[in-house]
């Protein structure tokens, strides 16, 4: 069986800068895997790519038998299949958290405004947030707000989510609400692709750990590998400071 | 100090001329402009470029000779307009310079990642651009875009140098005929003056009408 | 189309002497304006109550009433209420220069009201008295931070000096008319193509001017907070 998700030596470069150098790995269906790496290592980037909100230099990706980078894609198909949660929340401004969850499947997968509103209800009732549907982003705290934003990646009926750093600009105490959404998805069995460095969700979730530096791969293995008979000196110095900074709350 | 209320049913009908005018070419500016400001922030470096010099050009020369050129000039090769008409192409395609940059700021202040999160769930370019950015683009630049409003009204004024009969007009045919000029200048600042009041409160109410929190004009913003 | 061409050239050093007269009211309204601005700013900010009411009122008026009633009025009043005939440099000096301290005036005080409220305190604490404080610190501070400001008021205005066509001043709007008037219509696009090229042309040698001599007084560290927003008013 061919992976839901598979990446194929991704290249990408800034400028004279080399972001990425060939990243390979593949993604099962139903499989969370977690990315770590310090700043600047091309985290970003590489989900960036995935999608084509980046486009990469060299290097393939599939979705299923489909091929993302083929230049004949049709992109706009492929990443509505696709969910990305970002960092930033980057929810629609102008849109209450109703309206944020509605306008995709309704502009994207052309539903009825009727079937779009009692599917954007549903999501918003998933991750807790059916009282708030009237609220405008700025209305809402930032844990909220990714979670709208959540449900917003949900309404599309995706095959996968990639997650970028979803609770690194949240305030310490809101952190557990978004993480507690993201454990109850990856044990629904719904597939993720998620860069974090809350190591108590990966060792509670990922089937995976993907240690990235420098725009590669340089180690992968389960969550229980890597923590503890790391192959690399580089890994585990890295899970040891970041289990030092970030702790390991919310397992 | 004489004030002759014959007077007032001529000035009506210039008021009325010089709103038909004032609204005919902020529509045409507002539909220009849109299209100039999304050419200068999206478009390929060629059209860019054209975009940029038609804003230059029309913002860096006098509107008076813009009207002379399109009521004087224009005929020269061949299409004569009336005056009305010429008021409104010539004010149209001038307010369309300044409605672009204003435009252009505020689709500049939509934050980056609105358009990237629009792409992420499958919209189209186009898509993302009208469903996402301008909606917010608007909003924002409502207080500027009254303020180009409110100058399009005062500067209309400008328009009985190539005889129209707008309120100024009017009021210039009316001294002529009575030697009054002080006094219905003095009647036509008070028209101008309520107008200003009257449009300003307007847009002020339009723009609490459509306000949406945490959208504002740049730096109101969180 | 060549042969209209060279014969506007040949009314070129004619329309260039009237555009001299559009130089010499820009002077004129700067002038004005710089001055009566200043003094309106201060006001605004450092004046009574019944100063402040009146320095505003005057702003309203004068960026309420359109350009060519305001010189219409100057033209027509003063011989009407007995101070006797009005040249139209003087009445389009007056009216424009006036309405552009009114628009000066606000860049002004959004400059001084920019200024950290210890500046003042400073000056005073060495004992300077209010207005000498003004004067010395507080203006020289602020003029610098007005410059993006007063550079887009300064195009305005030149583009302004076209509007005392309206009154008569025979400016090179007025020249150019004469170009084309009557028997000679086809002259009219390629004179008024003339017109608008030389405004181009004084626009961008005025904004070059502009930063030249803003470069020369500016202060490191000396900048208008959130500096960009503009106060664009004519077109
Ligand atoms: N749009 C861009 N233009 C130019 N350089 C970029 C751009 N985006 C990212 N980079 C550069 O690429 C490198 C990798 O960035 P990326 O955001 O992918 O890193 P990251 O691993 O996600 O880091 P972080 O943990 O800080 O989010 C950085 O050096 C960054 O400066
Ligand atoms: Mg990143």
């Amino acid at each position: 069986m061919s992976p839901l998700l598979r990446v194929e030596e991704l290249h990408k470069r800034y400028g004279s800068e080399q972001v990425l150098r060939g990243v390979s790995f593949g993604l099962e269906k139903g499989e969370t895997k977690v990315i770590i790496g310090p700043s600047g290592t091309g985290k970003s980037t590489l989900l960036r790519c995935i999608n084509r909100l980046t486009p990469p230099d060299r290097g393939r990706v599939w979705l299923e038998d489909v091929e993302i980078t083929h230049a004949k894609a049709q992109i706009n198909r492929l990443r509505a299949q696709i969910g990305f949660v970002f960092q930033s929340f980057n929810l629609f401004s102008h849109l209450t958290a109703l309206g944020n969850v509605r306008i995709a499947p309704m502009r994207v997968l052309g539903l009825t405004k009727e079937q779009a509103t009692r599917l954007a209800r549903a999501e918003l009732r998933r991750v807790g947030l059916g009282e708030k549907e009237d609220a405008f982003p700025a209305e809402l705290s930032g844990g909220q707000q990714q979670r709208v934003s959540i449900a917003r990646a949900l309404a599309m009926g995706p095959k996968l989510i990639l997650f970028d750093e979803p609770t690194s600009a949240l305030d310490p105490e809101l952190i557990g609400e978004v993480l507690e959404v993201m454990v109850s998805l990856a044990r629904e069995g719904m597939t993720m692709l998620v860069v974090t460095h809350e190591m108590g969700f990966a060792r509670s979730v990922a089937d995976e750990i993907l240690f990235m530096e420098h725009g590669v791969i340089v180690e992968q293995g389960t969550p229980r590998q890597m923590f503890t008979q790391p192959q690399h000196a580089r890994t585990g110095e890295f899970l040891h400071k970041i289990s030092e900074l970030y702790g390991e709350a919310a397992s | 100090m004489t004030f002759d209320p014959a007077w007032l049913p001529r000035l009506a009908h210039g008021l009325q001329v010089t709103l038909s005018v004032v609204a005919a070419s902020i529509a045409i500016g507002f539909g220009i402009g849109i299209l100039l400001a999304i050419g200068r922030v999206y478009a390929p470096r060629p059209i860019r470029w054209l975009c940029a010099a038609y804003i230059q050009f029309f913002r860096g020369t006098p509107l008076l000779v813009q009207l002379m050129i399109v009521y004087f000039g224009l005929p020269t090769w061949g299409i004569t307009l009336s005056a009305f008409s010429s008021a409104i192409l010539a004010f149209g395609l001038n307010t369309a310079a300044y409605q672009a940059e204003y435009f252009r700021g505020a689709i500049q202040a939509v934050r980056g990642g609105q358009m990237m999160a629009a792409r992420s769930v499958g919209m189209s370019f186009r898509q993302a651009v009208v469903l996402i950015v301008l909606p917010q683009a608007l909003r924002i630049v409502i207080p500027s875009w009254s303020n180009e409003l409110i100058l399009m009204l005062k500067y209309s004024s400008i328009a009985f140098a190539i005889t129209l009969l707008d309120l100024m007009g009017q009021a210039k045919r009316i001294a002529g005929r009575e030697f009054m000029y002080f006094e219905i200048y003095l009647v036509v600042a008070a028209y101008y003056l309520a107008l200003v009041f009257i449009v300003s409160q307007l847009l002020r109410l339009l723009e609490r009408r459509v306000a949406i929190p945490g959208l504002g004009a740049p730096g109101e913003s969180r | 189309m060549l042969e209209n061409l060279i014969e506007v050239a040949r009314h070129g050093p004619k329309l260039l002497r009237a555009g001299a007269i559009n130089v010499s009211l820009l002077f004129a309204l700067i002038a004005v304006g710089f001055l009566v601005g200043t003094v309106i700013a201060v006001v605004q900010v450092y004046g009574g109550r019944p100063l402040r009411a009146a320095a505003r009122g005057f702003e309203w008026l004068f960026r309420s009433i359109p350009a060519a009633v305001l010189m219409m009025i100057f033209l027509y009043g003063p011989p009407r209420i007995g101070v006797g005939k009005i040249d139209p440099f003087l009445a389009a000096t007056l009216a424009l220069g006036l309405r552009s301290a009114a628009y000066q005036s606000q860049i002004f005080r959004g400059a001084i009201q920019a200024i950290p409220t210890g500046q003042m305190l400073a000056a005073r604490s060495m004992g300077m008295g209010r207005l000498r404080a003004v004067a010395s610190v507080i203006l020289p501070q602020a003029f610098r931070l007005s410059v993006p400001g007063w550079s887009n008021e300064f195009s305005s205005v030149i583009k302004d000096t076209t509007l005392a066509y309206l009154v008569g001043l025979n400016e090179i709007m007025r020249q150019a008319k004469t170009v084309y008037d009557g028997v000679h219509m086809r002259l009219a696009m390629p004179t008024l193509i003339f017109v608008a090229l030389c405004f181009l042309v004084a626009t961008y040698a005025g904004n070059y001017l502009l930063g030249v001599v803003e470069r020369q007084f500016r202060i490191p560290g000396l900048q208008m907070p959130g500096s960009g927003r503009t106060m664009e008013h004519s077109h």
